[in-house]
C-alpha cells in the first residue's frame, strides 16, 4: 500500500514537473510581456529604456533559461510577484483558494446530497415513468451550457424577482453581516450544484442497477430480506465503489465548472483569478494558479485509484501497478 | 454473387437502424437536430426573405423588440436577432462536429497503433493518454486559446483570414479531445489482434498497415461511432464556454457562445438576448446526447436485452 501510493505520488510529481514546463512554454507564446505593457502605459519609455528594463527582468533570456530560472526559485518557495495584485503571489492566491474550497466543497456535497438517493431510487424502479423523469432531468442537467445556467439563474432571481445580488462579493456591496454573506454564495453554489447533480445521478443509476443484478442481491432476496435492507444494506456499498472513483476523477471538472461559475458571478475565487492573470499577461500568478488546479486534478486521480483498491477488496494495489 | 454480398452487409445495417427507430426520443432528437442544420444552412435566404442584413448594424433601433421584420427583435447594434442566431449556429455546428471528427480520427489512429504495436510503446502511448486526462482542461484551453500563433511561426495568409479563430478552436479541441477514442481503440484493438482472422490475414502477408485499417478498423465502427457521437454535445459546450469567455469564435463572426458574451451586460434591457442562444445550445446537446444514447442501444443489442431483463 505504501509502495503503491509513493511510487503513484512521484508519477503524479513528474507529471506536475513537465506540466509546468508545458505550461511555462505556452505562456510565453502568450501575446506581449511585461515590458510591452509598461510602455503601453507609459508613452515615454524610449526603445533604449525598453532593451534595458528586458535585461533587468531577464526577458532577453531564452525561454528554456528564464523557465530553469523560475523553477530554482520555485523548489525553494519563492513564486514571485503578482504584477495585477502588486502582492507576493501566495498573498493574492490564499483569499482566492479558500473562497473556491467554499464554493467547491458545498456545491459538491449538495450534489451528492440529491444525486445519490435520486440515482439509487432510480435504478431500483429501472424503466418506470420516475426512471425515465430522473433521467431526462440528469440529461438535461449534463446538457446544460454551465455559464448560461449562471446567467438564467441571474435573470431569474436578481433581474425579475430581485430577491438575491446578480454577482459580486458583499465587500464590493459594502455589506458585512453573515446573511449578506450567504446571500452572494447561494447563486455560484446553485449553478456548481445543478451542473453536477446529473452526471452523479446516472453513475450512481448504472452503478446501482449493475450491482442489483448480481448473484449475491438474489441470495439476499432469497434469504427473506426486505427489499429496503438488500439495496441499502447489500448493494449500496458495492454499487458505491465506481461512483467514489469518478467523483475523485471528476474533481478537474468540478474545478472547469467552478472558473466558468466565477467568471459570470465575478466571485473572486481561484477560477476567476486564473482567468483574470491569463488575461492580464500576470505570469506568475497564472503559472501558479494553473499549477495548482493542474495538481488538484492529479490528486483527484491518485484519490481514486486508492478509494478504488481500498474499497473492493479484491483489487489489490500490486495489481494496479502491473 | 454481388447481390448475396449486399443483403449480407445490408441486413444488420436494417436491424439497427430498425432497432434505432423505436427509441423514440432519439429519433425526435434526430429531426429536430436536422431541423436546425437546415435553418442555419439556409440563414442566407431567410436573411434575403426577411429583408434585414445579418451585419448591417442600426443604432437608431438598438434592442428593438419582435416586429415582422425582426421576429426576435434587434440586439445591442441593431441587428437581427434571428438571423444572427442562425449564421452562429452554421459556425457553432461546424465547429462541434468538425472538431468532434478530427479529434475522432486522431484518436483511432492513436489508439490502433499503440494496441497493435503493444509493448513498451503502448506503455509509453497510454502514460501520455493518462497525462493528457489528467489535465485541468478548460484552464488549459484558455491558455491555448490565449497564444499568439504568430509565435509560432504559421504563414501570414492563414493567420489574416478572418476565419482564424474557428480553425484554431478546432485545433485545440481536436489536440485535448482524442484521449476518449483512443482508449476505447487501443483496448478493442489489443483484443481483436489475436482473433483467428487477423492471424489469417497476416498468415497470407497482409502488412501492419493493412491489418489495422483493412482487417481490425472495421470491427470498431460501432464504438467510435457511438463514443463521436456522444462528445459532439461536449464540443459543443466547450465552444460556446471559449467564446463566451472571449477565447474562442471572435466576432463579428457570430457563435451561440458569443452572442452571450454580452448578453450578461445588457441583461436587464434585452433579457431575451440572453435566452435565446443559451436555448439553442441547450437543445443542441441535449438532443446529440440522445442521439449518442440511441445508438448505442442500436448498434450493442447486448445492453438492449439486459435492460429487457430488468423489466421482470
Amino acid at each position: 500500500m505504501s509502495v503503491f501510493l509513493i511510487r503513484r505520488a512521484f508519477h503524479s510529481l513528474i507529471v506536475l514537473l513537465v506540466m509546468s514546463a508545458v505550461i511555462y512554454g505556452l505562456i510565453g507564446l502568450m501575446p506581449g510581456d511585461p515590458v510591452d505593457l509598461m510602455i503601453s502605459a507609459d508613452p515615454d519609455v524610449t526603445a533604449a529604456d525598453a532593451a534595458r528594463l528586458r535585461a533587468i527582468y531577464g526577458l532577453d533570456q531564452p525561454l528554456w533559461s528564464r523557465y530553469l530560472h523560475w523553477l530554482s526559485a520555485a523548489v525553494t518557495g519563492d513564486f514571485g510577484y503578482s504584477r495585477l495584485y502588486a502582492q507576493p503571489v501566495w498573498q493574492a492566491i490564499l483569499p482566492a483558494l479558500s473562497n473556491t474550497l467554499i464554493l467547491l466543497i458545498s456545491s459538491l456535497l449538495l450534489a451528492l446530497i440529491i444525486a445519490l438517493p435520486a440515482g439509487v431510487f432510480a435504478a431500483t424502479r429501472p424503466y418506470s415513468v420516475t426512471d425515465y423523469g430522473i433521467n431526462l432531468t440528469a440529461f438535461a442537467g449534463i446538457s446544460m451550457p454551465p455559464f448560461w445556467l449562471g446567467i438564467l439563474l441571474i435573470l431569474v432571481f436578481s433581474v425579475m424577482l430581485g430577491w438575491l445580488p446578480a454577482g459580486g462579493t458583499p465587500q464590493s456591496a459594502g455589506a458585512s453581516g453573515l446573511w449578506e454573506h450567504i446571500q452572494y454564495l447561494i447563486l455560484p453554489i446553485a449553478a456548481l450544484t445543478i451542473a453536477g447533480v446529473g452526471g452523479h445521478t446516472r453513475y450512481m443509476r448504472a452503478s446501482m442497477i449493475e450491482t442489483l443484478r448480481q448473484d449475491y442481491i438474489r441470495t439476499a432476496r432469497a434469504k427473506g430480506l426486505s427489499e429496503s435492507r438488500v439495496v441499502l444494506g447489500h448493494a449500496l456499498r458495492n454499487a458505491m465503489i465506481p461512483v467514489v472513483t469518478v467523483i475523485a476523477l471528476d474533481l478537474g471538472v468540478l474545478f472547469s465548472g467552478a472558473l466558468i461559475t466565477e467568471t459570470v458571478f465575478a466571485y473572486p475565487g481561484m477560477g476567476k483569478l486564473i482567468f483574470d492573470a491569463i488575461m492580464g499577461n500576470d505570469y506568475n500568478l497564472a503559472l501558479v494558479g494553473l499549477m495548482m488546479a493542474t495538481a488538484l486534478t492529479l490528486t483527484g486521480n491518485l484519490l481514486a485509484d486508492v478509494a478504488y483498491a481500498a474499497l473492493d477488496p479484491r483489487i489489490s494495489y500490486e495489481s494496479l501497478d502491473a | 454473387m454481388s447481390e448475396i454480398a449486399a443483403t449480407v452487409s445490408e441486413a444488420p445495417g436494417r436491424a439497427v437502424f430498425a432497432r434505432f427507430l423505436r427509441h423514440r426520443l432519439a429519433v425526435a432528437s434526430a429531426l429536430v437536430l436536422a431541423l436546425l442544420a437546415v435553418l442555419a444552412l439556409l440563414a442566407p435566404v431567410i436573411e434575403g426573405l426577411l429583408g434585414v442584413d445579418a451585419d448591417g448594424v442600426d443604432l437608431f433601433s438598438r434592442y428593438g423588440a419582435p416586429t415582422p421584420e425582426h421576429p426576435l427583435g434587434t440586439d445591442e447594434l441593431g441587428r437581427d436577432v434571428l438571423v444572427r442566431l442562425l449564421y452562429g449556429g452554421q459556425v457553432s455546428l461546424f465547429v462541434g462536429l468538425t472538431a468532434t471528427i478530427a479529434a475522432a480520427v486522431i484518436g483511432t489512429a492513436i489508439g490502433l497503433v499503440s494496441g497493435y504495436a503493444g509493448g513498451r510503446f503502448d506503455a509509453f502511448v497510454m502514460r501520455v493518454t493518462d497525462g493528457v486526462i489528467a489535465l485541468p482542461v478548460l484552464p488549459l484551453l484558455i491558455v491555448l486559446a490565449a497564444i499568439d500563433v504568430g509565435k509560432l511561426g504559421l504563414s501570414d495568409s492563414l493567420l489574416s483570414s478572418e476565419n482564424v479563430s474557428l480553425y484554431r478552436i478546432v485545433a485545440i479541441v481536436a489536440l485535448v479531445g482524442w484521449t476518449t477514442v483512443a482508449r476505447l481503440v487501443r483496448a478493442s484493438t489489443l483484443s481483436l489482434k489475436t482473433r483467428p482472422f487477423v492471424m489469417a490475414a497476416h498468415a497470407q502477408g497482409a502488412g501492419a498497415l493493412r491489418i489495422m485499417f483493412r482487417h481490425i478498423l472495421p470491427n470498431l465502427a460501432s464504438p467510435i461511432i457511438v463514443a463521436t457521437t456522444l462528445s459532439v454535445g461536449n464540443v459543443i459546450l466547450l465552444e460556446s464556454v471559449l467564446s463566451f469567455l472571449g477565447l474562442g469564435i471572435q466576432p463579428p463572426l457570430p457563435s451561440w457562445g458569443n452572442l452571450l458574451t454580452g448578453a450578461q451586460e445588457t441583461i436587464w434591457e434585452a433579457p431575451g438576448l440572453a435566452f435565446y442562444p443559451g436555448m439553442l445550445i441547450f437543445i443542441t446537446v441535449i438532443a446529440f446526447n440522445f442521439v449518442g444514447d440511441g445508438l448505442q442501444d442500436a448498434l450493442d443489442p447486448r445492453a438492449r436485452d439486459r435492460r429487457a431483463a430488468d423489466r421482470h
